[in-house]
């Protein structure tokens, strides 16, 4: 094994040209526990950590630029505001410990179906910056997940930060686990109601080959929203709504039986998951639409 | 390939590493530093905690190349990082030696005597929150690292912050004692 590691974001391009088969280590949560079980022997290990760029991060007007590298418990820290749904799912990852060193790079890179990051970049909408000698590309979130662990990043490039749209209404993350810490999804639900353009956004975890949104429920709530006048009244969702919604997003799951779970108890969950993270959206954005009224 | 990096304040040198060794393997089976336990070599128990820049990590998930250059703080090295902390003063750090011979004596709760601990190992005997040992370094490290960033924890932020480390005996309650312990006795100055 031979260990590359590039000073600057052009030698790693560089070095991943060259080499394409070489493995990128960032926080090393989900690499390093591949080789100490001698399940992956790779050529080249390739560092990321002395790349200064991968871990910052830049509040722009529409996005949050999110370098590739910067740690759940940075974001958790100061992106709270911005990416709520990101920040709260971030808290759920692991351990203070793996937090400290993992990262949305690294979880886009492994791109489990049970990773974290995912059903929250899929709720806020987000775009990957990808990069290889021949070029940049931003590939749109909804595109990146190609299948079981496998993402839409050609063998020659790297990640080099997250696009995120900044959060303009309220956004939850729910998951479902035997404990607090250390868990990994059993399944996940983020959601995001994004009043702006009032539109209702959805990503699953853990209950499909792939990290999906549910959008059949999303454009059933999406209509039901706008015929009820729901945006500018700011009254309660009917529950007949609610449960519809909920139905929908458990329809969107393709799940499988595993030692986590069963598939039924899955879309169960998610259906729960579903209705509680949008009681809990609509509650806070309600609360806020009565503030506004209030003040108009 | 040979390892450059400063461990409990001093420059240390490790050869013939293997590109895909971890940290842990490095402290352990290369400088002789046993007191980073391996448990899990996968993160979940964090016997193995170390500080990587100050930063609390599981040193099994470091690739040993990652820590090329930087500063790592492990049990060994605690009482005299945290004595620095409190003094503000520069330390010579803790040599090699030194680290492979540190014992968990304590200080006689009567006599006073026997080798100066960081208070939070000073708590965890106190306290009885040591059963077979074998969690108890990555808990001080991470322990300590906690009552540095915050001084008055709750029960809550004690618990979030060794939510990554696993102990098989005690059932935390000793831990949390000890912990809570510490605390008070920094507010206190003691
Ligand atoms: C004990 C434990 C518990 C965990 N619990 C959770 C959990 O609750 N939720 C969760 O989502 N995950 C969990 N994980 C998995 C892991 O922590 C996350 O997937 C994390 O986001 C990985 O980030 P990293 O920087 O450590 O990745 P690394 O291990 O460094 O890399 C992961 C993958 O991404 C690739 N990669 C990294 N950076 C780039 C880049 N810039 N460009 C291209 N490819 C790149 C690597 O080559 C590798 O294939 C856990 C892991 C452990 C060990
Ligand atoms: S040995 Fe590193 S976390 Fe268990
Ligand atoms: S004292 Fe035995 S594992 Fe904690």
């Amino acid at each position: 094994m031979d260990f590359l590691r590039p000073a600057s974001w052009e030698e790693a391009l560089a070095a991943k040209a060259e080499h394409p088969a070489a493995v990128p280590i960032a926080g090393g949560t989900d690499v390093m526990v591949e080789i100490n079980f001698d399940h992956r022997r790779p050529e080249y290990l390739m560092d990321l950590n002395r790349i200064g760029d991968l871990y910052e991060w830049e509040v722009g007007a529409e996005s949050v630029r999110l370098g590739a590298s910067v740690p759940y418990s940075r974001i958790m820290e100061h992106l709270r505001a911005e990416l709520p749904g990101l920040a709260l799912a971030s808290h759920t990852v692991a351990s203070p410990q793996i937090r400290n060193r993992g990262g949305v790079g690294g979880n886009l890179g492994t791109a489990s179906p049970a990773g974290d990051a995912h059903p929250a970049l899929l709720a806020a909408g987000a775009e990957v910056e990808v990069e290889s000698v021949r070029g940049a590309r931003r590939i749109p979130i909804d595109d990146f997940y190609t299948g079981v662990k496998r993402n839409a990043l050609a063998p020659d490039e790297l990640i080099r930060a997250v696009h995120i749209r900044k959060a303009d209404g309220p956004q939850q993350f729910s998951k479902v686990g035997t404990r607090n810490a250390m868990v990994i999804a059993v399944c996940a639900f983020g959601l995001a109601l994004h009043p702006e353009t009032r539109t209702v956004r959805t990503g699953i975890g853990s209950a499909a080959p792939t990290p999906v949104r549910a959008k059949a429920a999303e454009e059933f709530l999406n209509a039901a929203l706008e015929e009820g006048g729901f945006w500018d009244n700011g009254k309660i969702i009917t529950p007949s709504v609610a449960k519809r919604f909920a139905d929908l997003c458990a329809a969107a799951c393709n799940p499988i039986d595993d030692v986590r779970g069963t598939a039924g108890y899955r879309r169960h969950a998610v259906g729960v998951m579903a209705r509680r993270t949008l009681t809990w959206t609509w509650e806070s954005y309600r609360g806020a639409h009565r503030i506004t009224e209030g003040a108009a | 390939m040979r390892l450059n990096f400063t461990v409990n304040g001093r420059p240390q040198e490790a050869d013939d590493v293997w590109e895909g060794e971890s940290l842990l393997y490095v402290l352990r089976e290369r400088l002789g530093l046993p007191g980073s336990k391996n448990a899990c070599e996968q993160g979940e128990c964090g016997s193995c905690t170390v500080r990587l820049d100050g930063v609390p990590v599981c040193s099994c998930l470091v690739a040993a190349g990652q820590a090329e250059g930087r500063e790592v703080v492990t049990v060994e090295g605690l009482a005299d990082f945290a004595r620095q902390r409190a003094c503000g003063t520069a330390s010579h750090g803790t040599s090699l030696d030194e680290a492979r011979q540190w014992q968990a004596g304590g200080a006689d709760s009567r006599t006073g005597e026997g080798t100066e601990l960081a208070p939070v190992q000073q708590a965890f005997i106190d306290a009885g929150a040591v059963q077979c040992g074998f969690c108890t370094p990555g808990l001080l490290v991470a322990a300590d690292e906690m009552l540095e960033r915050n001084p008055n924890p709750t029960d809550a932020d004690i618990r979030e912050a060794l939510s990554g480390n696993l102990c098989r005996c005690t059932g935390y309650e000793k831990i949390m004692d000890a912990v809570r312990l510490a605390a008070a006795r920094q507010s206190e100055g003691v």
